[in-house]
């Protein structure tokens, strides 16, 4: 589904990523993890086009998007949900999806408003409240609900259960498997296992911009090795 | 003033703010989504205007030539503004944004002499709007028909702004990308396609306000300026990117304008102050009191950097020992120089050598400092003003006027400063702006002491530094001293701190440096420089006008530090060269010689997005990195 070859990425003139090689397969939920500053938003970044690559491919459904406009990846149907959430504070819950929304193209699953309210009820008690007086939590999930209004087959989620309280982050985590059964592809960003263990099914481990560990999920929960030196607890 | 004369004053005020609002809301929307200050917007009102007058010409005078040659032009000038956007503004969107003002202001020269070749230089008067061209009588008073079809024009305007804004999709796309363009990129919005309609709106709004005022003024080429001055005033004013802020703005400015001049001179303990003189700054004082007390404007509200990954700026090399021997190799030639040439070339070289160190100046804040002055001219002038004026009034000997003139271009800065440096970005930029053109009205109507729009004349240089050669050296060393101890302080702990403060005042603050303190320091030194070559000046050229501070002069400053690089130490130098040489000779030898010098910055813009010096510098790499 999503194929990432040898790429190496830099900020002006100081590389982050170096040589990275990973991969996401249709309908699996993969996770990217490393300490904070190893290369993971980067890494997304790179994926949907915002920062150019120095070299190597990005494949997605069969295709190079590697040189194209965020906005042409986006089309193709990869969403992308960053770190800071990035609301538009000023455009109410029902403008923020609007935003969003693009035609379905034959993708799995078609989304509306009315079946990400159910999804995410929260969100459809305050369809008309504006981003900037949403809490964090519920930001989150606008966030995505918004990139789901995009159709996409695969979507990359950066750092989503940072800042929230256990039980909310409890509750991502259902709706993300809940993704997974809707046939969705995941591209995961986490710090540490605790999140991503309960949802991922294979786990690329980077340092420094350097893949240190690829394998499953359950593999590297098993390695202690590997979890002490390049993961936080 | 009787109640009915009030009214009629009011009613005055709300038809003048209709026209105001159309440019300005405009020119926000184009902010606020591209995040380009667009000088050209100016010249779409005027354009607005022109090809309306020639359309209702060929279409005759009826109701259907007169509506339809107004709504055509309009629609005229936004496929301008589209096809100016797809040409130019596309390819600059991640250049730095004072170099993509320097390409609207390009489009300025380019559009004015474009007018000047098809329309010729009188003042065109368009025809009155068939069934609007009577009066109706208000409270015993005769007030216009049309004026009151431009009173109710301007809220219809806003409510279908609002609608387009609030209610529909584009609208929804527009604030999204207003507030985070490359979330909604990411989001698969294609601001490409967003940018051109946004652009091309802006430009129908501007190309609408300049035909609506067919019955009411006459198309004139000094239009583009005055209008595009107006419009920032009300968008500052009103809050950059919001429409109904720019509402309120344009009536606040329209009906105070009306008041002053419905209300005359007043006399107050014995002196008479013409209050209809006073629309000329009137508007800039509001700004300048607006900004000090809300820097937001009105109804703004701070504004975000946009989110840009990727481009992290340079420091400011140290020249290399190298560089340090070609410049000092160069001012060597330059002080040979008169052994060989002689008469014009000298005046050219002089005159190269005071812009040199007036672009040096405004490159001392705008560079290390941050600090991009719209009105850099304003220490210019009160320094060329000072000098003359005690040379004159002051019956000083021409030494010690050259040398106390430039005090009163630092007493200036340190006054104007004070207020300024509380703003940053765009905000401060229009600050300053709004000083000079005070600065410069004063001058303009201070009959009296400053000669008015004639100026100071007679102002000549002792007689041992009248020939031409002599001042040629005393240019040349002024001129190379002023620039050496500015580039010291470049790289002086003061220098330092101040590109800290610009970097991150956050942190600067965190280790103690005062950011404000510096940055009014670094305006007011700006400013005695600046005063410094505007002193020089004035004895070159025997006298002054109010030209020498007008915005005009603020841009060729500007343009001057732009062309040659922001990012580099001696570009402002070859920018001053340069520009100063191009518009001479184009000056002396063609008759279009703006539109050629706007062509010429067009494509140094498309060519070198980093300035003439930061593209030889990346080119041959010849400059260490300071630390
Ligand atoms: N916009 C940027 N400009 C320059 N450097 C950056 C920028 N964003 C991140 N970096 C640097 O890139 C490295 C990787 O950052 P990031 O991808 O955000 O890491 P992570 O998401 O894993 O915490 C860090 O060293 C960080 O300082
Ligand atoms: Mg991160």
């Amino acid at each position: 589904m999503l194929e990432i070859e040898r790429l190496s990425a830099a900020y002006g003139l100081a590389q982050v990523l170096f040589d990275l090689t990973l991969d996401v397969r249709a309908g699996e939920i993969a996770v990217l993890l490393g300490r904070n500053g190893a290369g993971k938003s980067t890494c997304l970044k790179t994926i949907i086009g915002l920062l150019r690559p120095m070299s190597g491919a990005i494949r997605f459904a069969g295709r190079r998007i590697d040189g194209l406009e965020p906005f042409q990846i986006a089309r193709l149907g990869l969403g992308y949900v960053p770190e800071d959430r990035r609301i538009f504070s000023d455009l109410t819950v029902m403008q923020n999806l609007e935003v969003g929304r693009q035609a379905a193209h034959g993708r799995p699953s078609e989304w509306t408003p009315r079946r990400l309210f159910e999804l995410f009820p929260n969100l459809g008690r305050m369809q008309h409240r504006r981003g900037a007086r949403m809490s964090g939590g519920e930001q989150q999930m606008l966030t995505i609900a918004r990139t789901l209004m995009g159709n996409p087959k695969a979507i990359l989620l950066d750092e989503p259960s940072e800042g929230l309280a256990p039980l909310v982050a409890e509750q991502l985590a259902k709706t993300v498997l809940e993704l997974k059964r809707e046939g969705l592809s995941v591209l995961l960003c986490e710090q540490s296992l605790y999140f991503a263990q309960s949802v991922a099914d294979r786990a690329f481990v980077i340092e420094g911009g350097h893949v240190r560990y690829a394998g499953t999920m359950q593999a590297l929960a098993a390695d202690v090795e590997v979890r002490d030196k390049y993961l936080s607890v | 003033m009787t109640a009915s004369a009030i009214l009629i004053q009011f009613l005055n005020g709300l038809s003048g703010a209709s026209s105001l609002f159309l440019v300005a809301a405009g020119l926000s929307i184009v902010f606020g989504v591209t995040r380009i200050v667009n000088f050209a917007h100016g010249s779409f009102f005027m354009l607005g205007l022109y090809v309306a007058y020639s359309l209702i010409d060929r279409f005759g005078h009826g109701a259907a030539g007169f509506w339809g040659g107004v709504a055509l032009a309009a629609v005229a000038v936004a496929l301008l503004g589209a096809l100016v956007e797809v040409l130019l503004l596309r390819r600059i969107y991640a250049a730095p944004e004072l170099l993509q003002l320097l390409a609207t202001f390009a489009l300025v020269l380019v559009i004015q002499d474009f007018t000047l070749w098809a329309w010729g230089p009188e003042d065109l008067l368009g025809p009155r709007a068939p069934g609007l061209s009577g009066a109706v009588n208000i409270a015993g008073h005769q007030f216009p028909q049309y004026d009151l079809f431009l009173i109710v024009l301007g809220p219809t305007v806003l409510l279908a702004l609002n609608f387009l804004l609030k209610r529909t999709r584009w609208g929804t796309l527009v604030r999204a990308a207003t507030e985070d363009r490359e979330m909604a990129g990411a989001l698969g919005v294609n601001q490409k396609w967003l940018f051109t309609t946004v652009f091309a709106l802006g430009a129908l709004l501007a190309g609408a306000g300049g035909a609506f005022q067919i019955p009411r003024e006459p198309a004139s080429l000094y239009l583009d300026l005055s209008v595009i001055a107006d419009a920032f005033v009300v968008v500052v004013v009103g809050g950059l990117g919001s429409i109904p802020g720019a509402f309120l703005a344009a009536l606040l400015i329209a009906e105070i304008k009306a008041f002053c001049i419905g209300i005359g001179d007043v006399t107050i303990a014995d002196s008479v102050i013409s209050l209809p003189k006073f629309t000329l700054v009137v508007e800039f004082v509001v700004m300048a009191v607006v900004l000090v007390l809300r820097p937001w404007g009105l109804l703004g509200r701070r504004l975000t950097p946009p989110r840009r990954v990727g481009a992290v700026e340079r420091p400011l090399a140290l020249p290399s020992r190298r560089a340090v021997y070609a410049l000092a190799a160069c001012g060597a030639a330059l002080a040979l120089l008169p052994t060989l040439a002689t008469g014009y070339s000298l005046i050219l070289l002089t005159d190269i050598f005071v812009f040199a160190l007036f672009a040096v100046s405004l490159h001392f804040i705008m560079g290390p400092g941050g600090m991009p002055s719209f009105g850099h001219a304003a220490y210019f002038g009160l320094g060329a003003y000072g000098a003359g004026l005690l040379l004159h009034r002051g019956g000083l000997p021409m030494e010690l006027a050259l040398l106390l003139g430039p005090l009163v271009a630092g007493v200036g800065a340190l006054a104007f400063g004070w207020f300024c440096v509380r703003l940053s970005g765009v905000y401060f930029a229009m600050l300053t702006l709004a000083f000079a053109q005070i600065t410069w009205s004063i001058a303009f109507q201070w009959d009296s002491m400053t000669g008015g729009s004639n100026g100071v004349i007679g102002v000549w240089p002792a007689p041992w530094l009248a020939s031409r050669t002599s001042y040629y050296f005393l240019a040349l060393v002024t001129s190379a001293g002023g620039i050496t101890l500015l580039w010291r302080m470049f790289y002086s702990p003061f220098g330092y701190a101040l590109r800290a403060g610009r970097d991150s005042p956050l942190r600067a603050d965190a280790i103690g440096i005062d950011v404000r303190r510096q940055q009014w320091a670094a305006f007011v030194i700006a400013g005695l420089f600046a005063g410094v070559a505007g002193a020089l000046y004035v004895f070159s050229k025997g006298s002054i006008s109010p030209d020498s501070l007008a915005v005009p002069r603020s841009i060729d400053g500007l343009v001057m530090v732009l062309l040659g690089g922001v990012q580099t130490l001696t570009g402002p130098v070859w920018g001053a060269a340069l520009f100063t040489w191009l518009q001479d000779a184009a000056a002396r030898n063609v008759e279009y010689w703006r539109a050629v010098i706007g062509l010429v910055i067009i494509a140094l813009v498309l060519a070198f997005p980093q300035g003439l010096a930061g593209f030889l510098r990346d080119r041959f790499a010849g400059e260490r990195h300071a630390p």
